[in-house]
């Protein structure tokens, strides 16, 4: 039961990185949308003053996984997806069963 | 596709990141040594998935108005399945990894999204589920309604966090009253689709799992049959 429970809830997580994905909005966020206004864009450019005019290149743009894709290939959106959640699976799931209360804290 | 979701580098000068950089490493060390009163054999494996669902469910953006879109924040939701101080560290989890694999969220730019969703969106949450903790004990409706609210306060408390850090060192570009209200409108539409998302999944796990929700913990009698053996 209760690792059915656990297994139902990780087969969420997955179809949602890696089907539901292929269904979200590409539009800007809340965030972005306040930080384009008074900007239009113009193929790569930006014109006008706004917020977003200040926005530096990303550290990790070269990341296989950078905007959630798979080397940047059309239609990996999915696959990077279900990666994210199994590599955020891996660091929290091991961060608090190393955390929990019962265990000689052997961290390091 | 997916689009970038959180505060890019450059949005704040330096020393604006820098505080909240601090401000976020405080905070996250602080929640860190809370959380292991939290964490057992039964609620590690918990809040691990509840942190993978919230990283599956932040690629769905949803549109709110044409040409705009919202996503999950989760702070309501993690408070409300596995606690404020586990949760925090699931969103800090979640904008981490999203940062280093995903360049999604600048690398300079993480304290200010740690302290506007893992700091400000589960703290605020979570007060707003205790404030109702009354309404959520009371049965699956109350505890529904109760999620849905936490997580429409929390994502536009969440909002306010930005609009701070703008007013403190923000790039220029435009006034502080056209950003708070653009934040705070957009984040009152996308918070009607935190509060749907939250109560739904929080009315999933109670269903089948009422034990695993910290928010019940306690005597809840209509919902929680299994009681704790003292």
């Amino acid at each position: 039961m209760r690792k059915g429970f656990l297994l139902g809830f990780l087969a969420v997580a997955l179809l949602v990185a890696g089907g539901l994905s292929y269904f979200a909005s590409s539009s800007p966020d809340g965030l972005d949308t306040v930080a384009l206004h008074g900007c239009t864009e113009n193929g790569e450019q930006l014109t006008g003053t706004c917020i977003a005019q200040h926005a530096g290149e990303h550290h990790t743009a070269g990341s296989p996984l950078a905007d959630y894709s798979l080397f940047g290939g059309d239609g990996t959106v999915g696959l990077a997806g279900i990666l994210g959640v199994l590599v955020t699976l891996v660091v929290a799931g091991g961060l608090f069963w190393l955390l929990r209360k019962r265990t000689p804290a052997r961290e390091e | 596709m997916v689009t970038a979701m959180h505060m890019s580098d450059g949005l704040v000068n330096a020393p604006t990141s820098l505080l909240f950089g601090a401000l976020a490493i405080v905070g996250l060390a602080f929640c860190l040594f809370r959380a292991r009163a939290d964490l057992d054999d039964r609620t590690a494996p918990m809040a691990g998935l509840v942190t993978a669902f919230v990283f599956a469910v932040q690629m769905i953006n949803f549109p709110i108005l044409p040409g705009a879109s919202g996503h999950l924040l989760g702070g309501a939701l993690v408070a409300i399945l596995v606690g404020p101080y586990v949760g925090a560290v699931c969103i800090a989890i979640v904008l981490l990894v999203q940062a280093l694999l995903f360049a999604d969220g600048g690398l300079t730019a993480l304290g200010t999204n740690v302290t506007n969703m893992a700091l400000i969106g589960v703290f605020t949450g979570y007060g707003i589920a205790l404030l109702l903790r009354g309404l959520a004990r009371r049965g699956r409706g109350g505890l529904v309604a109760t999620a849905f609210v936490a997580a429409f306060v929390n994502t536009v408390v969440a909002s306010l966090g930005f609009v701070l850090e703008y007013a403190i060192g923000g790039s220029g570009g435009a006034s502080l009253g056209a950003v708070f209200g653009l934040m705070v409108g957009l984040h009152a539409l996308i918070g009607i689709g935190e509060g749907v998302i939250t109560a739904a999944t929080v009315g999933a796990v109670a269903a089948v799992r009422p034990d695993l929700v910290y928010l019940l913990r306690g005597n809840a009698p209509a919902l929680v049959r299994k009681e704790v053996q003292r």
